[in-house]
Parts: C-alpha cells; structure tokens; sequence
C-alpha cells in the first residue's frame, strides 16, 4: 500500500452496465490503486467480471450492451472516442477463468503478444521469454520444454503459462479472472505467490475464486452484490470488521 | 432375478435390426469392393502394364494408356481446390466472424441451398453460359477446356467447403476470441493467427470433403471438359480440352461388351481412382491427428 494517497491508476466513475436491458452494474465508483492488488469478491451475478472487462474493452463486442459512466486509466477516459482497443490491450492485460494456451508451443504461446506487436529481434524475444516466464514462477518448470506443445502442460503450469503470456507484452495492468478457479491447491499456491512478486511492478485487479483467496492476496478488497459496489476497504481491514451488514454476512458464510 | 436377466422380445427384435442394418451396410461396401477388384483386375494381366501406362487410350486399337486420363483428373481437381481453397474459406471467415448477424442468418441458409443443385445441371449451366466465356476470353477454337471443367467443380465444392469450415469456426471458443483481442491483437489478426488456427481441423475436412466431392464428379466434369484423351503436360494444358477418370468410364461404359478387354480396363481406372481417393483421405486423417497431437486443439 506504498501509493496510497496518489492518484488511482484506475478510476470507475458512476458506471452502470445493461446487457439487453437487464441491468448487470449499478452506478459503481471504484478507485483501484497502483501497485497494488485489488480484489473484486462477492456472490456469482454480482458484476464482477463484467467490471473486469470493462477495464480493456473486452465486452465492446457484445451485442445489445448499454454502458453509463467513465473508466479512467491514468486519468483518461478509454472510452472516449477515438481511444486505441490495440494499444488499451496492450497496456491492460488478462487472464482468463479457463487456462487457455492458443495452439503452438510454450514459446510460440509466451510470444504470441510481443510478435503481433511487430518485436522480431531474436535476442530481444528471448530476454521477453525468460523474463515472462520467471515473473509467472513457471521458468524451472518448463526450461527444457520450450518447444513442447503448451496443451502438453499440466492445468497449473497452462494457467501460470496464461499470465506469462500476458506479462510479454509488459502491460501496466493485469486483470485475473478466478485465475485459479481449476486449479489444485499446490498451483493455486504458485499463481499467488507470483502474484505477490508482481505486484511489485503491476497493478493487479483480481476475481479471487474464494473468500480465502480474497482474504490472503488482497490490498484493497470490494465487495460485490447483485451489481452495486457494497463497500470498498484496505484488505486487512474489511475482512476483520467489515463496516456493511450484508459484506459481514457473507463473510462469516450467511449467503452466498 | 430371472425376470431381470430375460430380454424382452421387442428389445431383442429392435437390436436385432439395428445390427443387421450396421452390419449390411459394411457387406454392401466390402461387396462392391469385391466386384470391383473382380472385374478390374483381369486387365492388369491382358493388358501390358507398359501399354497400361503408356500415353495414349485408344481402346479401339488395343491402346490403354490410363496416364492421360490419371492427369487429366489430377489437372481439373487440383485446378479446382486452387480456385475453391482460398474462396472457400475466406467466405466461411467472412460468414462467422465478419458480417452482421442478420446477413450471416441469410448467407448460411443460401449456401447450403447452392450444395443440392444436382450436377448434370450445373454442366449445362457450365456448357451453355460459362464455355463461350470461356472461349472468347481465350480465344481458343474451344470454350470446353480443363480450365472450364475446374471452375465448375470449385463452384460444386464450394458449398461443402464453406458450410463446413463455417461449422468448425462456429465451435471455437468464444474465450479464444477473448484470448486473442487481450493479447493486444486486432480482430483481423485474432482471426487469422488464433481463430482459423484453432479451427485448423476442421477446415482441412472441410477442404477433403470438397476435394472428394471435385475428384468423383462425373457429369458435370463430362459435359464442360472436352474429353478429349490428350496427355496435359504442355503449360496451356490447363486452356485446352483434357479427359478424366471418371469421365471414361461414364462415357463407355455403355458401349463395351462385357467382359472384354475394354470392359476391365474401365474397372481398372475404377480401381485406380479407388486406390488414390483411399490414400489421399488416408493422408488427411494422419495430418490431422498428427497435428492434433502436436496441440492443435480439435
């Protein structure tokens, strides 16, 4: 929490969000801070991974969307007419609920972003390999295996292969959808313990698969029900005395 | 106990019929292979294998070259998939992931409707409007050319082709599409380097079943291309009339005594077609498993 007081590296301002009329976000304002992990928790149906994909437009290709509001990244609005989607992706990363390698292997996988971006240079790709791959704790794993088909990796290491290949593109924020809902114990582990050595650099915006996981990982921690933003507070703090008596109640287990 | 373990009549009857028609319709092939092999073989022994691979088909004079005809098929399919491979598959692109929902929901049904236009229809269509074309754009004595033959077999293929690869992009993930846009690549770029390659499989049996349905093609083939049994090894073979396969076959069967000569030399094309279509299907099920293996997805 070394940045509190400075400016949020995002800012949600009054955001609502309708899919086909039914309403999925309600009037949300959010500041998630830089270098930090912020954790969105809460019931399933909640809005928190139509949130997330606000934050890189992911959802502009849905049909039959209505969206209210303003999403500041730095302090700009990204969506704002005329707004790079290429360049906005490139700066925000995610990760997916479903480990998901494209076709190709390990090091095609890790550098699918970095050579759609146009980098060619041989030695530069593999300073990217490495460095990825290290900052997703994967690098021991799979050093011999480079050239391995990535659908060859166990579940954990494709899941922790995911992140590497968003960390390729160096963006300045990674969003993580229950990155680790298919995981084992053991890989869920890993996947947060390198999330703590990325935050370092990173602004991570995670959906955490469980109150414990929200509970262990997060600086800030918001709370999520049925498309309102209930309460918003320092991790270390919410957990343990919650100020909302719904947040409280699905805390200790009454929903939810 | 004794209740349970009896069989009740109609379930023995129903399964019974299940498996006579299963079992019927791997007898009906392995038959129609026998009689082929049957009636095709002979010729490989009454007839030289020189003289059978020789240039020339003039049955008349003892003459059964089958090369002119094994390239003149080769020539007019190959032709075919060069026109209809990338046709193809650009439309299926343009059908799932480019147009607007409402085209694509009138597309489709249009293009499933062009694969049942029977053949022998299409070759007048080939020979009546598509040859002068043909001919006055070459200015060639001719518009019933090898090239003519390859058009209208890509037209016939291409249904096939686009209906299938369309199916096999349809069952792409949507969280590939997702993968690919948060990679920082654009649409164009998620559909060529994460879309098409997922749905790689898929789209090579789209590309075999519409080279099947081009190298078998008989009517239509024998209406637009000439027959004329020439060798198309010149580099305007392609503008000039040439025979296939199955044209021969369609074309004498008819007037050959049975029995004769003639009679198992068109059988033993049969059995030559037969042999390729069974190696290159062959070789399309290993690439495909082979590179399912490798980590292509389906």
């Amino acid at each position: 929490m070394s940045d509190q007081g400075r400016p949020p590296k995002i800012r949600i301002e009054n955001v609502s969000y309708s899919y086909d009329g039914k309403l999925a976000l309600r009037n949300v304002t959010l500041d998630i801070p830089a270098r930090a992990i912020t954790v969105l928790f809460g019931p399933a149906g909640g809005g928190k991974t139509t949130l997330l994909r606000l934050i890189n437009r992911l959802n502009d290709l849905i049909e039959g969307t209505q969206m209210s509001g303003r999403v500041l990244l730095d302090g700009e609005d990204i969506y704002a007419p005329g707004t790079d989607l290429v360049e906005l992706r490139r700066r925000v990363g995610m990760v997916f609920a479903l480990p998901l390698p494209l076709p190709g292997t390990v090091r095609e996988n890790v550098l699918y972003g970095p050579k759609l971006a146009g980098v060619r240079d041989r030695t530069r790709l593999d300073e990217i390999l490495y460095r990825s791959l290290q900052q997703a704790a994967l690098w021991d794993e799979v050093k011999d295996r480079l050239d391995d088909p990535a659908s060859t990796l166990s579940g954990g290491q494709q899941q922790r292969l995911c992140i590497a290949r968003s960390l390729a593109l160096e963006p300045e924020v990674l969003l993580l959808d229950e990155p680790t809902s298919g995981l084992d114990p053991i890989s869920t582990g890993k996947v947060e313990e390198s999330l703590f050595n990325l935050k370092r650099n990173y602004t991570i915006v995670i959906v955490p698969h469980s109150i414990q996981q929200a509970a262990r990982v997060a600086d800030v921690a918001a709370f999520m029900l049925m498309g309102e933003l209930v309460e918003c507070g320092p991790g270390s703090a919410l957990f343990v005395r919650p100020r909302d008596r719904r947040t409280e109640d699905y805390i200790t287990g009454r929903f939810g | 106990m004794e209740q349970m373990r009896r069989p009740r009549l109609g379930e023995f009857v129903i399964e019974s019929l299940v498996k006579v028609a299963g079992l019927s319709s791997i007898g009906f092939v392995v038959l129609i292979f026998f009689f082929l092999l049957r009636e095709g073989v002979p010729v490989f022994f009454e007839v030289e294998l020189t003289n059978l691979f020789s240039t020339r088909w003039y049955p008349t004079f003892g003459l059964f070259g089958t090369l002119p005809l094994i390239l003149g098929s080769a020539l007019v399919t190959l032709s075919a998939i060069a026109i209809a491979l990338p046709l193809g598959v650009v439309t299926a692109v343009f059908v799932r992931e480019v147009a607007p929902h409402w085209a694509r929901e009138i597309l489709k049904p249009m293009i499933e409707v062009l694969a049942g236009i029977p053949s022998v229809v299409l070759g007048f269509f080939g020979m009546t409007l598509l040859a002068p074309v043909v001919r006055r754009m070459l200015g060639m004595p001719t518009g019933l050319t090898a090239l003519t033959g390859a058009l209208i077999l890509a037209y016939m293929s291409l249904p096939t082709i686009i209906s299938v690869a369309e199916d096999a992009l349809d069952a792409v993930p949507k969280s590939y599409r997702d993968a690919g846009l948060a990679l920082g690549a654009t649409q164009w770029q998620t559909i060529w380097r994460v879309v098409v390659p997922a749905a790689r499989s898929g789209i090579v049996t789209a590309v075999m079943l519409g080279m099947g349905r081009a190298i078998g093609e008989t009517m239509a083939v024998m209406m637009v291309t000439g027959n004329a049994a020439r060798m198309p090894l010149t580099l305007d073979s392609l503008f000039r009339p040439v025979r296939t396969m199955t044209a021969t076959i369609a074309a004498e069967m008819g007037e050959v005594a049975e029995g004769s000569v003639h009679y198992h030399a068109l059988f033993g094309i049969g059995i030559i077609l037969f042999v390729i279509t069974f190696i290159l299907n062959l070789t399309a099920a290993a690439t495909i498993f082979k590179k399912r293996r490798r980590g292509g997805l389906r």
